[in-house]
């Protein structure tokens, strides 16, 4: 982006004054002056980061040094690393990690591979293919509270209307949220029914920028369906599903407000993520030293993680972006 | 001029165009602030979110506004749950509410050490004389009065008579023994015994406290509160007798999610009647046909009886579990605010909470009111009392309080041992 947008400025800028007076001194002037423009653009955005999001961090990193309620100004008990030890020996912190992995892991292997069927069918010349493409996309446009709030009702173990629909099938008293062996299932699934209508058009729009003629010229050659969609629409769609596999993780991380809807983390933390624990320790047990040591490791793994998934699998979907030797070339 | 210096100085000029107008809007908001609020608006957050309260403290406001010109309440009405959240935020930002609900105890204490509350002092303090003691005492922190109730109640069994009858129990429960026994007989019958929002928590750890004060009595739980042993033999045989009871099943299905108050919540299960009983605090009644399908509950139908005594326990059965509902005064509130409260505590404002609201009234005088023979039961029970515990979650810092919460729960969903809870609660009293 940066690069996209300076370019231009700097012809503008350096084109008339090169040729106007060529000794190095003025150039450095112009050069000087140009980075002088750019300040009052970023300034705004810089000034809007750096206050909501980089001070943010910062506070947060700082308070989690401290044993704090988060009353009265400014917290005084400090206790080092104290936070942290606690942490990697809490069980419902160790558990969260291995609930998230288990969300990673089923939307990678269930919610995209279906996201990706549908695409695929979707794709074809269907009748009524846009009433089914708006159908499959409309969850997405719902509010996640709005949709834990719908599923409570849909899942409730008195009178709800998946038990209703199981009672006609002689399947009666079911228990969906509130059943610690499925609560983490159940809200796996009612966070697919959101999402996956979203990555449905992602990879949509992928397969639609791959030319026919690759189609066309596979099948000259004879290839089969499945050979067609395995060497060449599934490697053509590598980098939106590469985005799309992306955005679920970032998305499994940070999940608070469907599981606080839908179960509160419960029961007996079956269906806890971190951003539940942190939450519960900062607005509930009033421990904001606690809470604030969840933060700062839940912004740790998502930066690793972010960082690590750019380098290495992103890596030729990004180039020119951010890396410093697209903008080279 | 090159193209690049027109640019420039119109991007300047427009920044500081938006600059200014910004500078103006936000001038004229405060402008309109001041002169509209004269300082006298009042901030006013309660959790009493249905009738028949939700009406009664809406029409004393506006009573009060207009006996003192000037004044205006701007009230906002919270869910339990909710209340808690939102309230935490503002104070830990230091910008609490000029008047707010408190249940006293260790997060009153909190906001009083952070220096978040109004002290009730000299005049402001004296009418006070007037009301419950035992209600006052639980809003005093170091000796200063730091809030004050509007009503003290307790927690106890509410049972639905027709389900009892149908299940052919004739005589109501006075040992824990005698409990388990007619949970046993009403489960036969095939009806549900007891409701319980187990996803909220806290109407679980009534349970586990009540075991624990029949147990130990009173003076254990105060002990343990300053010690941090909540893993002492006492709380370890709560813990086992509260496991008794989940040995037979006594809840409904999907009792582990649910809520207090929602549609399919503990309360809704009682009145529309579809549960035998539960254990739940004095406004049990109302929330109950609030969050009833017809909107009026069980009505008649609504029987009390007391917690059972323990066999082997040392606390006496007429110690009780309960708490104040009532209010403290935030630190930037204008001083009509305590001439507010004295209106809400007045006899005639409390005796009409009581005759129409359901509440169980703390000034003097204004007992007779009650009309409902149950409250009447209650009153009695509070009245007889010898012994008085705060609920845990709101006794006790919030730390403890959660974790009892939490631990119970576990206890509850049978993925916790007695002496397992026992040991997590004292863990985090310690580590306070």
């Amino acid at each position: 982006m940066m690069t996209e947008v300076s370019t231009p400025v700097a012809e503008t800028a350096q084109g008339p004054a090169a040729e106007q007076i060529p000794s190095p001194r003025s150039r450095r002037s112009a050069s000087a002056r140009r980075q002088l423009a750019i300040v009052p653009f970023l300034l705004p955005a810089l000034l809007l980061f750096g206050g909501l999001v980089l001070l943010p961090i910062l506070l947060a990193v700082y308070t989690s040094l401290f044993k704090w309620n988060g009353f009265g100004g400014l917290p005084t008990n400090f206790v080092g690393l104290d936070n942290f030890v606690r942490l990697l020996g809490d069980e419902v912190f160790t558990g969260d990690l291995s609930r998230g992995l288990v969300l990673v892991l089923l939307s990678v292997l269930v919610q995209l591979p279906v996201a990706l069927g549908l695409a695929l069918l979707l794709n074809q010349q269907l009748r009524f293919r846009g009433l089914y493409r708006l159908i499959f996309f409309a969850p997405y446009v719902l509010s996640e509270v709005i949709t834990g709030v719908l599923f409570t009702m849909v899942l409730s173990p008195t009178g709800g209307l998946v038990n209703k629909i199981l009672a006609v099938f002689g399947v009666a008293g079911q228990t969906w949220l509130s059943d610690p062996d499925r609560a983490l299932l159940t809200l796996f699934f009612v966070v697919s029914w959101k999402y996956f209508g979203f990555h449905m058009i992602l990879l949509l729009a992928g397969r639609q920028d791959i030319p026919p003629e690759l189609n066309e010229a596979g099948m000259m050659d004879g290839a089969s369906n499945w050979e067609i969609f395995r060497h060449i629409t599934l490697p053509l769609l590598g980098p939106t599903i590469r985005i799309s596999v992306f955005l679920s993780i970032i998305g499994a991380i940070q999940l608070f407000d469907m599981v606080w809807v839908l179960t509160g983390g419960g029961p007996i933390h079956s269906s806890e993520t971190m951003a539940v624990t942190m939450f519960q320790y900062g607005f509930r047990r009033y421990e904001v030293g606690y809470a604030s040591a969840i933060s700062v490791a839940m912004f740790l793994i998502s930066m690793v993680f972010a960082l690590l998934y750019q380098r290495y699998v992103l890596r030729r979907d990004i180039e020119g972006a951010v890396t410093k030797a697209g903008a080279m070339r | 001029m090159n193209p690049t210096s027109l640019l420039r100085r119109r991007s300047f000029l427009g920044l500081a165009g938006a600059a200014a107008g910004a500078a103006f809007l936000d001038a004229c908001h405060r402008g309109a602030d001041a002169a509209g609020g004269k300082g006298k608006g009042i901030e006013w957050w309660h959790i009493q979110n249905t009738d028949p309260m939700l009406s009664i403290w809406a029409q004393l406001a506006q009573g009060f506004e207009a006996a003192h010109a000037g004044v205006k309440i701007n009230i906002t009405p919270l869910e339990n749950e909710a209340f808690k959240a939102k309230l935490t935020t503002v104070t830990q930002a230091g910008n609490p509410p000029d008047l707010f609900h408190s249940w006293g105890g260790g997060v009153l204490q909190q906001q009083v050490n952070a220096g978040l509350v109004k002290e009730f002092a000299g005049d402001a303090r004296a009418f006070l004389s007037d009301v419950s003691a035992n209600g006052v005492k639980l809003y005093q922190v170091d000796g200063k009065q730091c809030g004050v109730p509007y009503e003290l109640g307790m927690v106890g069994f509410w049972y639905n008579k027709e389900l009892f009858a149908k299940a052919g129990v004739s005589a109501l429960p006075k040992t824990w023994s005698e409990l388990l026994g007619v949970v046993r007989q009403i489960k036969a019958a095939k009806i549900v015994p007891i409701a319980l929002a187990g996803g909220d928590k806290w109407p679980a750890h009534f349970y586990w406290s009540y075991l624990a004060i029949r147990q130990g009595g009173v003076a254990a739980m105060e002990e343990a509160a300053r010690t941090g042993a909540f893993d002492s033999p006492d709380f370890v045989t709560a813990g086992a007798k509260l496991q008794e009871l989940v040995e037979l099943e006594p809840f409904q299905p999907g009792f582990l999610g649910a809520k207090y108050m929602a549609s399919d919540g503990q309360s809704a299960i009682m009145g529309n009647g579809q549960a035998a009983m539960e254990l739940m605090g004095q406004w049990a009644p109302t929330i109950e046909a609030a969050y009833s399908t017809d909107k009026k509950g069980i009505g008649d139908k609504l029987g009390f009886f007391p917690f059972p005594a323990l066999e082997g326990g040392k606390g006496s059965p007429s110690e009780v579990l309960g708490g104040c509902n009532g209010f403290a005064i935030g630190k930037n509130a204008p001083p009509e605010t305590f001439e507010f409260v004295k209106h809400l505590l007045s006899l005639e404002s409390q005796r009409r909470a009581a005759a129409e609201g359901g509440i169980l009234p703390v000034t003097r005088g204004a007992e007779d009111a009650i009309k409902d023979p149950n409250l009447k039961l209650v009153h009695r029970a509070l009245a007889n009392a010898t012994g008085f515990q705060l609920y845990l979650d709101q006794a006790y810092p919030p730390a403890i309080g959660q974790q009892v919460n939490d631990s119970v729960a576990a206890l509850v969903a049978r993925s916790a041992t007695p002496d397992a809870v026992a040991r997590a609660i004292s863990k985090t009293a310690k580590n306070l």
